[in-house]
């Protein structure tokens, strides 16, 4: 009797699939903008308004993405404009899931007229494209990019109200919750104890999808002339600049490719998380 | 069925009638007059315009008068007069739509085409290189900015290549047919103008591409996972057990359950399409809604901006009903209730 050679048993825990493939190279991406947008001041030859040569030059080892109209240096410009779309986005997306917690689990837990009414405003505002929402609502603001965050929060807020409400009545049928109540717990507690743990993965998953998609729409209202103002090196304000240069290319080419490559690395790392936790898409 | 029907459209004027409320408190929220907003900042000089104006609108009144006369000239198909077109919203937009439909239906159908070519690609061959390829195209398509990706078209196959016209819906110097349907690629066909209906149908590829682009993503992504499921099911087992060719099993049996969950995709798609569509009109100087609208907001002409976010609101709750109807129909298995 031959002896079986037995493989030795290894514990090899895979890595988790958001840790692996296209999202890995997402998070590093993302990773990359984070350093380049805090740290870009100390190492930046040039300042964005910066007139650094001849006018709409094109790209060459001195000045990568060429010089725009003005003789700016067009990729410096493309980077420093993370300073501004990103933190835009964070804030938007916190915001939204801040007000959405609120409304959401409000509507929830008080039930009745109250969940009746807000659900309602909820389901209207989601019944409009979200770009002519918040383009109405910055109109009537006013440009600039202060008010194009909260057009963006207003038209984004409903998505995470909804979420929260579904997850709040869910638990709300458990019956540890009943034994809570029973025992006198307050319904904040109940909320902070049991509710929001549970509602605290689909929120991420989504807030990580829906960041790429708030960069876009910040970069679209800019473009259209709703946002940041031409000086500023905001994508969108840039690729406005490039669209009126049409043939010089690399104006438009440089924030561009930084949109598509933002928003790329959150719909990698969004589709893996999705997948992991089985989250669904709510929309959008 | 018939209940649920008549359920969704008896609160369609609900709903229509909240979609009117948000859209007054947007135009309230102005810091400014709200004078501004109907008759322009060129007019407010103008006693007598201001009068007519305030009358029309009720702005000497209270906010719940204002309400109520903004709701009865809403009804009554008013929208205000655009301040720079000097038209009534209405009509502009009467205009305008037909390009817009025209772009958005021709945008729907690649989109969907290829959405549904991809999705059953990238599951018949699931983690290959294909699937990723595959994958990965649909993903660019709802990742780049669609006003980049019209420059960036036109540079290469208008400017460089010079294989397709440029913006417009025609050549520059080309007449218009005459309105009968308002889609160009119909009217140069019903009058017989083949040379038209070319150069129509031409002008069209570019916009409608870079605008179904985003669709093929959304649509690929979905096919894929839902033909996935339906492959794990017994009846595909079953199918395959027979020794039925493959391409059968995919085309006959399983796509056909896979495409269901597609059909109310594409209602959501819609927003997607007039979002991209705003932008896409404006880069392709396409003469509809969205380009109407970035005009409008550009300039500040708040008429126009609330109409056309009023049509957007209205063309999204229709197509959703549309949607669930028909899926409804396809799907004999939903009770709607």
């Amino acid at each position: 009797m031959t002896a079986v050679a037995i493989p030795p048993f290894t514990v090899q825990r895979a890595r988790p699939p958001w840790l692996r493939g296209p999202s890995l190279i997402g998070i590093i991406s993302l990773a990359t903008w984070l350093l380049v947008a805090v740290t870009l001041p100390l190492w930046s030859p040039h300042t964005p308004t910066e007139v650094v040569g001849g006018r709409l030059l094109g790209p060459s080892w001195s000045h990568l993405m060429g010089t725009d109209a003005l003789g700016r240096d067009v990729f410096i410009r493309a980077l420093y404009g993370s300073r501004i779309s990103l933190p835009v986005a964070a804030i938007v997306i916190i915001s939204a899931v801040l007000v959405g917690t609120i409304v959401g689990a409000a509507a929830g837990f008080l039930g009745g007229w109250v969940d009746a009414v807000l659900m309602r405003a909820v389901d209207i505002t989601m019944a409009f494209p979200p770009i002519l929402l918040a383009m109405a609502i910055t109109a009537s603001l006013g440009p600039g990019i202060r008010n194009v965050l909260i057009a963006m929060v207003l038209v984004w807020w409903p998505i995470y109200a909804r979420l929260l409400r579904a997850q709040v009545i869910a638990v709300r049928q458990r019956e540890y919750v009943d034994s809570a109540v029973a025992i006198g717990m307050s319904r904040g507690l109940i909320l902070r104890r049991y509710v929001l743990p549970m509602a605290y993965t689909p929120v991420l998953v989504n807030a990580t999808v829906d960041f790429g998609q708030v960069v876009l729409l910040t970069a679209s209202l800019s473009f259209i002339g709703l946002g940041a103002r031409p000086p500023s090196p905001e994508w969108g304000a840039m690729i406005f600049e490039g669209a009126t240069n049409f043939y010089q290319w690399w104006i438009a080419a440089a924030p561009g490719i930084a949109i598509l490559l933002v928003v790329l690395a959150f719909n990698f790392v969004g589709d893996a998380l999705r997948d992991t936790f089985d989250v669904k898409d709510l929309g959008r | 069925m018939k209940r649920y029907l008549a359920i969704r459209v008896a609160v369609m004027p609900l709903l229509l009638l909240g979609i009117a409320s948000i859209v007054f408190i947007v135009s309230r929220l102005t810091p400014a007059n709200p004078l501004v907003s109907i008759v322009g900042e060129r007019n407010l000089t103008n006693p007598t315009i201001v009068a007519a104006a305030k009358a029309r609108w009720g702005l000497d009144q209270s906010i719940p008068v204002q309400y109520a006369k903004y709701m009865k000239n809403l009804l009554h198909g008013d929208l205000g007069t655009s301040f720079t077109t000097r038209r009534p919203v209405l009509s502009d937009l009467w205009d305008r739509l037909p390009a817009t439909l025209e772009l958005t239906t021709v945008a729907l159908c690649i989109g969907v085409l290829f959405g549904v070519g991809l999705g059953v690609l990238a599951a018949r061959h699931r983690n290959t290189l294909i699937d990723h390829v595959a994958r990965f195209f649909a993903l660019l398509g709802s990742s780049l900015p669609a006003f980049w990706a019209g420059l960036l078209v036109l540079y290469i196959f208008y400017s460089r290549l010079g294989w397709l016209p440029g913006p417009g819906r025609l050549d520059p110097r080309a007449t218009e047919p005459g309105r009968i349907t308002g889609f160009f690629t119909v009217d140069t066909l019903l009058h017989g103008d083949l040379k038209s209906f070319k150069a129509a149908l031409l002008h069209l590829i570019l916009p409608a591409s870079v605008l179904g682009w985003g669709v093929v993503g959304i649509v690929s992504r979905l096919v894929r996972a839902s033909l996935l499921d339906e492959f794990s099911m017994e009846y595909i087992k079953v199918a395959r057990a027979m020794g039925l060719r493959e391409r059968t099993i995919v085309n006959t049996h399983a796509l056909r359950n896979a495409l269901l969950p597609t059909i109310t995709i594409v209602a959501f798609t819609f927003a997607f399409l007039l979002t991209g569509a705003v932008l896409t009109e404006k880069i392709f100087s396409w003469p509809g809604v969205g380009n109407y609208a970035v005009e409008a907001s550009r300039k500040l002409d708040f008429p126009a901006i609330i109409g056309v976010t009023i049509l957007g609101g209205v063309a999204f709750l229709v197509t959703n009903l549309i949607a669930d109807v028909i899926y409804a129909i396809a799907d004999p298995r939903i009770r709607l209730s």
